[in-house]
């Protein structure tokens, strides 16, 4: 069990949990955030910006602290 | 008549698809229920008049942002004879949920899959009968941007609307609103049932162009470069459309308007000549430059790359409080601040949506844009044009940082930034028209309101009394300048700029207008004539005054709207007056010390 912020850019992970208040749980979940939904790290801007995430058919670009709150499982390669 | 609701999320092309549908008759109307304006058109459909509404762009019904509450709000007062549902075809799997939503409110819909060609492209295939079939109601593929499958999308809709079922009952939606669970498991099931996606989804060439714009070190500076590269080319195609268009303005004057006035009282020709005509064809004369950048914009907006601005740019946004769509704001500010400082709502964390109101009306908008043209041209060489300009703007931003750090501690938030990133499209030429057509009607509603009205006044202000020569000390336009004579004259601001300043406060359109009617004189005459009364450093501090100090009523307006307190108005009115005049003062004195 990992952060979202923690994973390295190009790895894969499957999402196993997000821990945030209602209004922040419904827009991560309107832009496709949801449990066992796979999803890997494209990039992250200079001066820890944030980070370009894809799920699916989506880019999403999210701050390491809303990465934070979202707790990943990495595939056993 | 019938009323037709286009509702989607946002990035799915929805105006896209209004503006073919309406062509150009949208207007801006009021709605019951809700406190914004929405673009609506007056459209024929199966022989019946309706009337198609432009709803905002939301994710969901859940009403958390303020866009959703004005969806929810509207559905709740007004009745509709029908929704068009826009989603985008390669996103169905997670937009789905807002078609539940709709379809729980036993709304009469048709869904609209836009941007087919897309999901094509990508691989993914949508079984639309058998979808269908499971949400009873029409399901078809379309391209807005290219107009495919439109036709068979009005035909659905047409056949909806002459069933003439009762339109919907806004008391019976409000309550719904209030109840809407179980949508996730409703839409897993019909995606698994209905849609393939290939597991491993790659746009290639969003991902080739990103690869070199979003770089770690090169991502900035190509998109400063871009952006300078874009004014520059504005500026080259823009001038001598504008040096054209003014030559023809002159020669209307003197070939026509001069013989027809020739016989008519002295007030009079000097009232419609050097008044209203001077005044209006010194800014009509602008118009090409205009419609280019907005055009230009339409264009940056339409690619997908103002989001790639926003994740640039965060990180430097974050230390000053803001946030990567505040950049953006920023970005669209350099068009208009209204529809920027409408834009922020999307923000819903109070502090930080006030602090990027703060700074928007420093951004250098189009009128704005206009002045420091006509100044430009006056009194730079077309060399050094550029560069002046550039700084300009580079002064904009500064502005902007400065306000945001200063007041950061006043605006404290944690909202947090999520952003969704488009791939890249390329505007049809059609889009791009359709948005310059709209910008030049939207220049010649304010012409009529500000423009006419504000040239007549200066136009009355130097000639009245009119026992004294025009434009002296004596007229009531100097009697105001000496007036302010004691702030202005340590900024190098002289009695006839300080009119054009006064009336810039309305609108910047007015203020070359004003110039051309204080000086009696157009186009070539007037730069010369502007050339030999200030230097290069007067005409710099009164564009670093114009650029700061607040851009028009219209802002101000919409600034007290949006944040619903006068205190805020007044903060915002008198900040940049304040720093406006700081900032002049500091440059004219020390360029003056510096022996310029």
């Amino acid at each position: 069990m990992q952060l979202l912020s923690q994973l390295k850019i190009g790895q894969q992970a499957v999402i196993s949990a997000i821990e945030a208040d209602e209004t922040l749980f419904h827009r991560l979940s309107a832009l496709g955030f949801r449990v066992g939904k796979p999803l890997s790290i494209i990039r992250q801007a200079n001066f820890s910006g944030p980070l370009q995430v894809r799920l699916g058919t989506t880019d999403v670009i999210l701050r390491s602290t809303e990465a934070a709150r979202i707790r990943i499982n990495t595939h056993s390669t | 008549m019938k009323r037709i609701a286009l509702l989607g999320m946002p990035n799915t092309g929805k105006s896209t698809l209004f503006n073919r549908i309406s062509g150009a008759s949208a207007r801006v109307g009021n709605w019951p229920g809700i406190t914004v304006d929405l673009m609506s058109a007056k459209i024929l459909i199966g022989g019946h008049i309706a009337e198609l509404i432009d709803l905002p762009g939301i994710y969901d019904l859940h009403g958390f942002s303020e866009d959703e509450q004005v969806v929810r709000h509207f559905l709740a007062s007004n009745a509709v004879d029908l929704v068009i549902i826009l989603l985008n075809s390669s996103q169905i799997d997670r937009q789905l949920s807002l078609v539940l939503q709709i379809k729980k409110l036993n709304l009469p819909s048709v869904l609209a899959l836009n941007m087919a060609d897309e999901a094509k492209q990508t691989g993914i295939t949508i079984d639309t009968e058998n979808l269908a079939k499971a949400l009873k109601m029409p399901v078809l593929q379309i391209s807005a941007k290219y107009g495919d499958g439109l036709p068979k999308a009005l035909q659905a809709a047409t056949v909806i609307i002459n069933q003439n079922l009762p339109a919907s009952d806004p008391q019976v939606i409000s309550k719904l609103l209030q109840e809407d669970n179980q949508i996730e498991q409703e839409m897993d099931a019909l995606i698994q049932n209905n849609v393939q996606i290939p597991t491993t989804f790659t746009d290639s060439t969003t991902d080739k162009i990103d690869k070199i714009l979003l770089h770690k070190w090169l991502g900035l500076p190509l998109f400063f470069a871009a952006m300078f590269a874009l004014f520059q080319f504005i500026f080259t195609v823009g001038k001598p459309l504008q040096d054209g268009l003014a030559w023809a303005l002159q020669l209307l004057r003197t070939g026509m308007l001069e013989p027809l006035f020739a016989s008519s009282p002295a007030w009079l020709s000097g009232l419609m000549l050097d008044g209203v005509y001077n005044g209006v064809s010194t800014v009509a004369a602008f118009v090409p430059i205009i419609v280019l950048f907005f055009l230009v914009m339409a264009m940056v907006e339409d690619s997908g790359y103002l989001s790639r601005a926003a994740f640039l740019m965060d990180a430097l946004m974050a230390r000053m409080g803001l946030d990567g769509r505040g950049f953006v704001m920023m970005l669209m500010g350099f068009g208009c601040n209204v529809p920027a400082l409408m834009g922020t709502r999307i923000m819903r964390s109070r502090p930080m949506r006030l602090l990027t109101m703060l700074v928007i009306p420093l951004s250098l908008c189009s009128a704005r844009l206009q002045v420091f043209i006509f100044m430009i041209t006056a009194l730079f060489t077309a060399k050094q044009a550029p560069f002046v300009l550039f700084s300009l703007y580079v002064m904009s931003f500064l502005t902007m940082f400065i306000t945001a750090v200063l007041f950061q501690g006043q605006y404290k938030n944690s909202e947090p930034f999520i952003l969704e990133l488009p791939p890249y499209r390329f505007p049809t030429l059609r889009q791009i028209i359709l948005r310059g057509w709209q910008e030049v009607k939207h220049f010649l509603t304010r012409a009529s309101k500000f423009i006419v009205i504000g040239v007549v006044l200066v136009w009355a202000l130097t000639n009245f009394p009119s026992n004294v020569p025009p434009a002296s000390i004596g007229t009531f336009a100097g009697q105001i300048g000496t007036l302010f004579a004691p702030i202005l004259d340590p900024l190098g601001i002289n009695s006839q700029l300080a009119i054009a300043l006064i009336f810039g406060f309305v609108a910047k359109e007015i203020v070359v207008g004003a110039l051309a009617v204080i000086y009696g004189l157009q186009g070539d005459a007037l730069m010369t004539q502007m050339a030999t009364q200030i230097d290069w450093v007067q005409a710099m501090s009164f564009m670093l005054f114009t650029l700061i100090y607040t851009p028009c009523l219209s802002t101000i307006a919409t600034l007290k709207n949006e944040s619903k307190s006068s205190a805020f108005m007044w903060l915002s009115i008198a900040w940049s007056l304040g720093l406006a005049w700081v900032v002049s003062f500091v440059f004219y004195q020390g360029a003056r010390w510096l022996g310029y």
